[in-house]
């Protein structure tokens, strides 16, 4: 059995178990979960009886998950406001509410227990990231409803950190903070903390003044570029780490000082990873959307809920030492995907890759045109000052190494073509459209 | 070490475990919890090859245990103080210990070395080895009882109900006895109705109600637990089932 504390590992019991251990643990708990929903809970009771599923019959697997429905975003809204939770009211101790752009936002509740075990796998997240009780931790996630806020604080609490709840905004005297407190770690969305370095350098202090060591990064999508930037500019290391409100909150996953993908916290959540489209499982190392069920949640469990964040599940053993599975970075939202010959593709990834190659992301647009029975990815790239080339020969070589490393990045040959800036078509506020389907017509 | 995966069983016609997963590992006191009825003694009769399985299945170390009789079961290292003691009262409490070294009944001087050793441990049970067992009194029997089956040298040590019927002081001793073992090495699956004293000592539980796992957790967590609290601890009256 592993030690009971490892350095960098808050809970070695678990985070190190051996992998078919955890799936006999994760099938006792999906199991005692759902034999809770179906009895407490009428909206999943509905749904797994309309597929005729009882779990004490038929789950002998944890495999046969698989058959049970997806729940959404939407069904949860539905719910709204108590609806799924599945304890009485009287036993719910915290109640947190999603932003959101529905009609009607959707309502978590958390039992006693509930946030014991949230501020168990915070405290494993942030010792991931290099967090110890003795670094000064400065949390500018919102405070309130949102779960990010409370969720990083009673975490870095139980790791015995100092916390510094300044919650969002007011970045100049987020900055005096940072430099009077002393503080170690910085907790932010990965741009916050690129507005504190720019906010830095304009009012004239030097990063290297400061005692930051770490910057935990959660809340939005971000990329590697960014990373290294953070990194640069505030002299620290920069770790991803990933929430859903529905799921938990923050503790779901989170990197470690590998650096190469978020372990997920699978003795408490199962992790599937499916074609946003049809459903199905996706082949192992393929982009898909992230599906998650809660396996000890008691006020609000959820069962196998669409994220509508895409990333990769990656199998691979991590030399950190930690068991359990990793996701990649969150590569895009779901509603993004576009499918050019079966192949799910995020538009803005593309962006990425072309400024790679050029230094900066030239104004583009990618086109599915239809040849026959056959699809074609187009991307237009608007010429700019600086992928202006006079001579012919030049701008040849640059479409190609863009057709070349766009193809060996989402598996097909794209058609670069050069463009007109004005030419690519604008939505109605004037924005480029980054994606125009033309294989309808 | 000891791995239950969706077993059903039935017993005498009613579908007492319905998908039941539950797993002790090693060095563990891990305990079932759960209201008459609801499986517990089911489930261990199930682990002990009394009773078949409908369905699922049973690992015990690298061993597939739920299609072997008993007396194989008993020879890979499980063995089960039973409910109610089961003691061969008209028998000395020295010949009762022997019955529990079956196995190695063609082995004197192991024997002798077991008896020994268990009469280092329970010098109660020194003092009356010549006595019938059923002149012993309850706890004097449930000491007997672990004795005998810790003759066989488990590696896994199940009991049904061993505080059944006894005062609250003697209870504390055999939990206190049972800490001890584990310390010692033996893991131990705990099945009690005495929830709060057994998941005092326990390193997880399993809460079953029914016949189907409602609850898993530390020891800890499921007595803070409030609908254990409530259903089985009698919340508001703490001392009844203190032991």
């Amino acid at each position: 059995m592993p030690k009971e504390r490892e350095q960098n590992i808050w809970k070695p019991r678990y985070e190190c178990m051996d992998p078919e251990e955890l799936r006999q643990l994760q099938l006792e708990r999906l199991q005692a979960t759902l034999n809770r929903v179906f009895k407490n809970v009428s909206f999943y009771r509905r749904k797994f009886k309309e597929i005729g599923f009882v779990p004490e019959e038929d789950l002998t697997d944890i495999d046969d998950i698989k058959r049970l429905p997806f729940t959404s975003s939407e069904d949860v809204s539905n719910c709204y406001p108590y609806e799924m939770f599945a304890v009485p009211l009287r036993e719910v101790v915290r109640i947190h509410s999603s932003s959101g752009t529905m009609t009607n936002p959707r309502v978590v509740g958390y039992t006693k227990q509930d946030l014991k075990t949230w501020s168990e796998l915070v405290a494993r997240i942030l010792t991931a990231a290099g967090v110890t009780a003795e670094d000064v931790i400065q949390v500018t996630f919102g405070y309130g409803l949102l779960t990010g806020g409370l969720g990083i604080h009673y975490g870095a609490e139980l790791l015995g950190a100092s916390v510094l709840p300044t919650s969002t905004g007011r970045t100049e005297r987020q900055i005096k903070i940072m430099k009077d407190f002393r503080t170690t770690v910085l907790v932010s969305t990965p741009s916050y903390a690129l507005v504190i370095a720019d906010r830095m350098e304009q009012i004239g202090i030097d990063a290297k003044t400061l005692s930051l060591k770490y910057v935990v990064c959660a809340g939005e999508p971000w990329t590697e570029e960014m990373r290294r930037e953070i990194e640069e500019r505030l002299f620290v290391v920069a770790t991803d780490n990933y929430g859903v409100s529905e799921v938990i909150g923050p503790g779901v996953a989170g990197e470690c000082l590998e650096q190469d993908g978020m372990h997920v916290q699978e003795d408490h959540f199962f992790a599937e990873v499916v074609d946003p489209l049809s459903g199905k499982p996706v082949d192992a190392g393929k982009v898909g959307e992230l599906v998650l069920t809660t396996l000890t949640k008691e006020a609000f469990p959820v069962i196998r809920y669409r994220t509508g964040d895409l990333c990769r599940l990656i199998e691979t053993k991590c030399s950190c030492g930690r068991t359990f599975r990793r996701i990649s970075r969150i590569l895009g939202r779901c509603d993004q995907v576009v499918v050019i010959k079966g192949i799910n593709i995020v538009p803005e990834r593309i962006g990425d890759i072309l400024k790679k190659i050029g230094g900066e992301t030239p104004p583009y647009q990618l086109v599915a045109t239809r040849k026959g029975h056959e699809d074609q990815l187009e991307i237009h790239v608007a010429i700019t000052e600086s992928l202006f080339y006079d001579k012919m020969r030049e701008q040849r070589t640059l479409v190609d190494v863009m057709r070349q490393k766009v193809a060996n990045f989402i598996g097909i040959t794209p058609k670069i073509k050069l463009v007109e800036l004005r030419s690519l078509k604008r939505d109605e506020k004037g924005n480029i459209i980054p994606f125009i389907d033309e294989r309808q017509k | 070490m000891l791995t239950v995966k969706t077993v059903h069983t039935y017993y005498d016609g009613i579908h007492a475990l319905k998908g039941v997963s539950i797993h002790v590992s090693e060095g563990e006191i891990v305990t079932l919890v759960g209201a008459n009825g609801a499986g517990k003694t089911t489930l261990v009769h199930t682990i002990c090859g009394f009773l078949k399985p409908a369905k699922g299945s049973i690992k015990f170390n690298e061993h597939q245990i739920h299609l072997m009789p008993p007396e194989k079961i008993v020879s890979l290292g499980i063995a089960l103080v039973p409910e109610g003691r089961q003691m061969f009262s008209t028998l000395s409490v020295e010949v009762n210990l022997e019955m529990g070294a079956f196995l190695y009944r063609h082995d004197r001087e192991y024997i002798q070395q077991m008896k020994e050793k268990l009469f280092d441990r329970f010098p109660v049970l020194r003092k009356r080895k010549q006595q019938l067992a059923g002149t012993l009194s309850g706890g004097e029997q449930q000491m007997l009882a672990i004795a005998r089956a810790l003759m066989s040298r488990p590696r896994l040590l199940i009991l049904d109900e061993p505080s059944m019927g006894l005062a609250p002081l003697i209870v504390a001793e055999i939990f206190k006895i049972l800490q001890g073992l584990r310390n010692e090495g033996t893991t131990i699956l705990l099945i009690e109705q005495n929830a709060r004293a057994a998941l005092k000592i326990a390193d997880r539980g399993y809460v079953l109600e029914t016949g189907k796992v409602v609850l898993e957790g530390t020891g800890e967590y499921l007595l803070g637990h409030t609908e254990v609290q409530r259903a089985y601890l009698g919340r508001g009256t703490p001392h009844i089932w203190e032991a």
